[in-house]
C-alpha cells in the first residue's frame, strides 16, 4: 500500500510541475497532501509494531502448549464459572464459549472510577495442531485458570518406519 | 499510573528491588464508589486467597498477588498470548477508609475488596434553608 502510494506520488508529482520547472500551486499541494497521507501510513504501521497486534487482545487469552502425545490450551477466564463455560471440540477446532455476569452493577448515583475489566458473553475458537481424540479431552478450571488437555488421536500420531534389510 | 490498560503490561516498580525472577503484570480493575462503600474488583487470574497480599499504607492501597509458576514440563509453548507472573498495582484512596472493615474476597481469579468509608468521610448533604 505504501510503495503503491510512493509511486503514485511520482506520477503525480511530475504532473505538478509548471513549465518553469518548479512546482505549481496545485500540484505543491497535492505533493503536500501526500506526504501526509504517507506520514499518517508510517504512523500506522509502527504503532503496530509497539501495540500488540488485534489477535492478542481477544478474550479470553490463551496459551497453547504442544508435544507428540497432546495438546494442551490454558485460558486466562477471570470470574467465569465453570457452569457457565461450554468447550467442544470438532477434528481439529476447539471452541470455548461462555459468559462472564457482573458481580457488582453500578448504580445511577454510584461513580466509577475505573472499568476495566470484561464482561458479557465471549467465544474463541482455537485451531489446533492436530486432531485429536474427543472423548479423552479433559479440562479443569481453577483459579480463575482453564486447562484443557486434548490427547492426540491415535490415527494422527506420527509412525516410526522401519527399514527392513535385505 | 497507566490508565490505557486494554492489554496489561509488566510496571516498572520504584523503589524496592525483585527478589522473584518473574514478571509483574498490571491487572485490570473495576472502581466504583457507592454511598458507603467503595469497591475495587480485579482480575488475577491464578491467584487464591493464600497468594494475595494487600496493603493499605496512609491511603495507598496497593494489592499484590502472587502466581505459581508452574510452567508445563514435557511440553513446548506453541503459541503464547499472556504472560504468566505476578499482580501488582496501587491506588491512591482519594476518601478516608474505615481500615477495620475491610472486606477481601478471591473467588474464580478475582479480587473483590470492599472498602467502607469512614463514617467522618461520607458525604454529607448540606440542607440550604430559604431564608
Amino acid at each position: 500500500m505504501l510503495f503503491s502510494d510512493l509511486a503514485g506520488l511520482t506520477r503525480r508529482g511530475l504532473g505538478g510541475l509548471n513549465r518553469y520547472g518548479q512546482y505549481g500551486w496545485g500540484g505543491y499541494d497535492a505533493v503536500q497532501n501526500r506526504m501526509k497521507q504517507m506520514q499518517d501510513e508510517m504512523q500506522r504501521l509502527v504503532a503496530g509494531l509497539t501495540e500488540r497486534p488485534a489477535a492478542e487482545r481477544e478474550f479470553p487469552a490463551i496459551n497453547l502448549w504442544t508435544n507428540e502425545e497432546e495438546v494442551m490450551v490454558t485460558a486466562e477466564l477471570p470470574g467465569v464459572n465453570a457452569k457457565d463455560l461450554d468447550i467442544t471440540v470438532v477434528g481439529r477446532m476447539l471452541t470455548l464459549k461462555g459468559t462472564r455476569g457482573t458481580t457488582e452493577e453500578a448504580k445511577d448515583d454510584d461513580c466509577c472510577h475505573r472499568r476495566e475489566c470484561r464482561y458479557g458473553n465471549f467465544v474463541r475458537a482455537i485451531e489446533l495442531p492436530y486432531e485429536v481424540d474427543g472423548d479423552t479431552v479433559s479440562a479443569k478450571l481453577e483459579k480463575g485458570v482453564l486447562t484443557v488437555t486434548l490427547p492426540r488421536a491415535d490415527a494422527d500420531k506420527p509412525k516410526k518406519i522401519t527399514i527392513s534389510a535385505n | 499510573m497507566a490508565d490505557t490498560l486494554d492489554v496489561k503490561e509488566a510496571e516498572a516498580y520504584d523503589g524496592a528491588e525483585h527478589t522473584r525472577a518473574v514478571k509483574v503484570y498490571t491487572p485490570a480493575v473495576d472502581i466504583v464508589e457507592k454511598t458507603n462503600e467503595i469497591v475495587v474488583t480485579a482480575d488475577m487470574p491464578g491467584v487464591d486467597d493464600k497468594s494475595i497480599d494487600i496493603t493499605l499504607e496512609k491511603n495507598v492501597l496497593t494489592i499484590y498477588g502472587k502466581v505459581d509458576l508452574d510452567v508445563p514440563e514435557k511440553y513446548r509453548a506453541s503459541y503464547v498470548e499472556y504472560g504468566i507472573g505476578d499482580y501488582r498495582r496501587s491506588f491512591t484512596l482519594s476518601e478516608e477508609v474505615d481500615r477495620q472493615r475491610i472486606e477481601a474476597t478471591v473467588k474464580n481469579g478475582v479480587l473483590k475488596l470492599v472498602l467502607p468509608k469512614a463514617e467522618a468521610a461520607k458525604t454529607k448533604k448540606i440542607e440550604v434553608r430559604a431564608a
